[in-house]
């Protein structure tokens, strides 16, 4: 059963449209990646999906709820971490739970209920009643993941979850998240981690400009896309390097500053010409999402 | 959306009343700093000039210059109070902290925070009219108990007009240094002009016409009788005039927010 379903959304701002023509179909139970470079278009898309601004174009539907003529009805069942931290830094970390749960208008008696749970989720339990102001940037964001789980929703929508977050707490934040896939909840996030969306999503969209340029799951989508190994190569005459053996020992090869990616079936007969370079390091690798995403988007800087 | 949606009528639905309660959450936990803030100052003022400028001239508008006074802050002090709630407490809510932002991701849409800050400005003002009047009733400046027990509903009135008010400059404003010209524009020669120290009818003639516009002097006009024991005149006038102040600001005031934050 689809419990989203988006057609050809559309959003302009000014001059540009920023959103153009999106369809979304994301089945229950799955973790549904919305991927792209910044300015794609992820946050509105999330929030036309919420009801909170209205697409120029387009019909959507989650949970049975057409949005935004019922997003209030649909919102109800949804949690939100959404891409800024917005925790109430005049409460403790239990008070901004009470307070949000009000919300929803659940009963103050059903919320109180609900904190431990959520407080153990979030491994938060001994900073009950600490103040927003003294929790490291980990903590505020597990606190925001455990606020969204507040109105025990069906779908949960992160918008870049573990960005600024160092790696011992993103692994938390992904620990939680395979918790609530277990437990059979439905997660759409957005992310320009690579690593977290092929770690995390069954399927994904990769977004620039406003449109979906590629989808599937991201092993399909490797399988598809990249030859299977990857040779990153540094060093000062790594241009040189390219412009003798690029075309005869890869299959595809790019290079930006000092790097040189070279995409290749069979790595062995570039490692054997390595060898022989002293001037340059690599590195060998099999291919990833990244690899996918640079090829779609391309590897000049964003924004 | 566009602007016929924006300027749609108000949507009321009782679910602001959890963000009311938001406020009343962080209020209580600085209540004692907050009190002391908001009526300290007005007390003083009252108490100061009601004593210092009463004893020079005994008698004004028919009554002790210190209750004539008392009356004028009543007004003035819920109508302040108001008014900062909406415009730095409210600014900071939507526009630093985010705290709309983060109720907008629940089933609360922004008519749900739009009526919880009107209201939540009105009952933070109402606090500030009654802890005067209770001076007031202290000092037993009033001349009736029944009459003046009729200046909290006015008060309620007030605090909602001036909340609206404020609402309109929130929605518009970039930072905090905006609301300086609502203030100096706005707020201060309404004080000036609408009878709060002196009588109006001491006013050159247009500043008087200027004056009976005003919403401050509507309030006073309601107030200042009911503190002197007397039932005001033109009562329904006064109240329309209020309430229609605070109803055009109001749609204003969610038209103009709509438009800020809905796009
Ligand atoms: N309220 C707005 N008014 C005008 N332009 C906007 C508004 N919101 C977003 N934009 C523009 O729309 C484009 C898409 O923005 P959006 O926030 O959806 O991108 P994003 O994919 O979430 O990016 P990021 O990874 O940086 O969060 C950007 O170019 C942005 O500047
Ligand atoms: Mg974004």
């Amino acid at each position: 059963m689809s419990l989203l379903r988006a057609r050809n959304l559309r959003k302009r701002y000014g001059d540009t449209e920023v959103v153009r023509g999106l369809d979304l179909d994301i089945e229950a139970g799955e973790c549904f990646g919305l991927i792209g470079p910044n300015g794609a278009g992820k946050t509105t898309t999330l929030k036309m999906l919420l009801g909170l601004i209205a697409p120029d174009d387009g019909s959507i539907e989650i949970l049975g709820e057409p949005v935004p003529l019922r997003g209030r009805e649909a919102r109800l069942r949804i949690g939100v971490v959404p891409q800024m931290d917005n925790l109430d830094p005049d409460f403790s970390v239990r008070e901004n739970l009470l307070v949000y749960g009000r919300y929803f208008g659940i009963a103050d008696s059903v919320i109180r209920a609900r904190i431990p749970g959520l407080l153990e989720f979030a491994g938060l339990t001994s900073k009950e009643n600490a103040r927003i102001t003294t929790l490291s940037g980990g903590m505020k964001r597990r606190l925001t993941l455990a606020r969204a789980l507040v109105n025990d929703p069906e779908l949960i929508v992160l918008d870049e979850p573990t960005t600024g977050l160092d790696p011992q707490a993103r692994h938390v934040i992904w620990q939680g998240l395979r918790r609530l896939i277990s437990q059979g909840k439905t997660i759409l996030l957005t992310t320009h981690f690579m690593e977290e969306a092929e770690r995390l999503c069954d399927r994904l969209v990769i977004l620039d400009h406003g449109t979906a340029i590629a989808s599937g799951s991201p092993r399909d989508m490797i399988a598809a896309e990249i030859e299977p190994s990857v040779m990153e190569i540094y060093g000062e005459t790594v241009a040189d390097w390219g412009a003798q053996h690029g075309h005869t020992l890869c299959e595809r090869f790019e290079i930006t500053g000092e790097t040189l990616f070279c995409y290749t079936r069979d790595c062995d007969r570039v490692l054997d010409q390595l060898r022989a370079q002293h001037s340059l390091r690599y590195l060998h690798r099999p291919s990833n999402l990244e690899d996918v995403f640079l090829k779609f988007t391309g590897r000049e800087l964003r924004d | 959306m566009n602007n016929r949606h924006n300027f749609a009528a108000p949507r009321l639905s009782l679910r602001f009343i959890p963000v009311w309660r938001r406020n009343f959450l962080v209020w209580k936990k600085l209540a004692g700093s907050s009190i002391l803030g908001n009526l300290a100052d007005p007390m003083l003022y009252m108490l100061g000039f009601g004593y210092g400028l009463g004893s020079l001239m005994p008698e004004v508008g028919g009554a002790r210059y210190i209750t004539f006074l008392a009356a004028g802050t009543v007004c003035y002090s819920t109508m302040n109070s108001a008014t900062f709630e909406v415009l730095y407490s409210g600014f900071s809510r939507m526009h630093v902290q985010k705290t709309w932002d983060a109720i907008l991701n629940t089933p609360l849409n922004l008519d749900d925070v739009m009526l919880a800050e009107l209201t939540w400005g009105a009952s933070k003002s109402l606090l500030s009219g009654l802890a005067i009047l209770a001076v007031i009733w202290g000092m037993g400046l009033q001349q009736s108990w029944l009459l003046s027990l009729w200046v909290l509903p006015v008060v309620i009135l007030i605090g909602l007009t001036f909340s609206a008010m404020g609402l309109v400059m929130t929605a518009l404003s970039p930072s905090y240094d905006f609301f300086i010209y609502y203030f100096t524009l706005v707020i201060t020669p309404m004080v000036l002009l609408c009878g709060v120290f002196y009588p109006v009818d001491r006013l050159p003639d247009f500043l008087q016409i200027a004056a009976a516009w005003l919403p401050l002097s509507h309030a006073i006009d309601l107030v200042r009788p009911l503190i002197l024991g007397r039932i005001p005149t033109y009562i329904a006038g006064h109240v329309a005039a209020l309430a229609t102040w605070g109803l055009l600001s109001y749609w204003l005031a969610l038209g103009l927010t709509r438009r800020r934050l809905l796009k």
